[in-house]
């Protein structure tokens, strides 16, 4: 089946809608997620604890659609680079972040996503603390830490989902679970 | 040697490097995009700092969130603290974290395992 990113967008947005967002994602616009969220975390009253697990998901998941989504115009359905939605559901939060990429990631997207799934929160600071003090940073920042970053403090493993859009390029979805 | 002081932003933190008084402080959030373009005359700072440190650098990390595109640079900033330890000043770490907040506790804890610098875990009330 045709993967269309409204269809894929309507189907993920249920639950109370903290933040939501289809586009193309800069650092002025991030920084307007980002406070839109926090003061929408504060009317839903959570523990602090939480809210920062959460800011802090948000902040490394953002960041990561502004480096790495690529932009696509499938179809015409408009040059979309990304979405990211932030709901509550029942007592926990759930992020839910998408972007195109071309279709030869998503071996390396699945390797490391599984990598980190398997470790334990104790092996996640182990490795965090490896790549910080070894490997030299790419330009775009990271260094895949921020997906480290986000599984060691919620301590939640992530799902995952790719699919196909064309021969060059695939949507790649994560969700992760935040309580 | 002039002093940074820079007010803080909702991405950047404020900043206040003061050669004369031996003061390096860095509060607030540290979440830009680019942290290396906002870090990199902080560091060019302390090398220039560690050719006439003052015989006590007290330096106050007090971050409310940082993402990990900051973290590299702060571990830049400890390591060219360690080098101005090593050239002879009495450089005091302290790491303020806010009550409960154990992510900030624990990312202390990482940069206090990497750094040979003596580190202060300090508690603040929210």
């Amino acid at each position: 089946m045709k993967f269309v990113i409204d269809d894929w967008y309507t189907a993920h947005r249920k639950g109370e809608v903290i933040m939501e967002y289809k586009g193309e994602f800069t650092p002025e616009l991030i920084t307007n997620l980002l406070d839109v969220s926090e003061s929408r975390l504060d009317e839903v009253a959570t523990p602090s604890k939480i809210r920062k697990k959460i800011y802090n998901s948000l902040v490394e998941g953002l960041q990561n659609l502004f480096h790495h989504s690529c932009k696509v115009d499938i179809d015409k359905q408009g040059a979309v680079f990304g979405a990211a939605l932030l709901l509550k559901v029942g007592e926990s939060f759930k992020l839910i972040l998408g972007n195109y990429t071309q279709s030869d990631n998503e071996r390396f997207l699945t390797d490391r996503i599984e990598q980190i799934n398997s470790l334990s929160k104790d092996e996640l600071k182990q490795l965090y603390k490896m790549i910080l003090n070894n490997k030299e940073f790419s330009e775009k920042g990271g260094g895949g830490l921020g997906m480290i970053d986000i599984a060691r403090k919620t301590g939640s493993k992530y799902e995952y989902n790719f699919y196909p859009i064309d021969e060059d390029y695939i949507f790649f979805e994560l969700m992760i679970n935040i309580n | 040697m002039e002093s940074i002081v820079r007010d803080g932003t909702q991405k950047t933190p404020s900043i206040e490097f003061d050669a004369e008084a031996g003061k390096v402080e860095i509060k607030g959030r540290s979440i830009p995009e680019n942290s290396i373009e906002f870090y990199n005359p902080l560091i060019a700072w302390l090398e220039e700092y560690s050719g006439n440190a003052k015989p006590t650098t007290e330096v106050n990390i007090q971050l409310e969130y940082f993402n990990t595109s900051s973290s590299k640079c702060i571990l830049d900033v400890f390591k060219k603290l360690e080098v101005i330890a090593k050239a002879g000043s009495d450089v005091k770490v302290n790491w303020f974290y806010e009550e409960d907040d154990e992510d900030m506790l624990e990312a202390g804890e990482d940069y206090q395992s990497i750094i040979k610098l003596p580190f202060k875990m300090i508690e603040i009330e929210e």
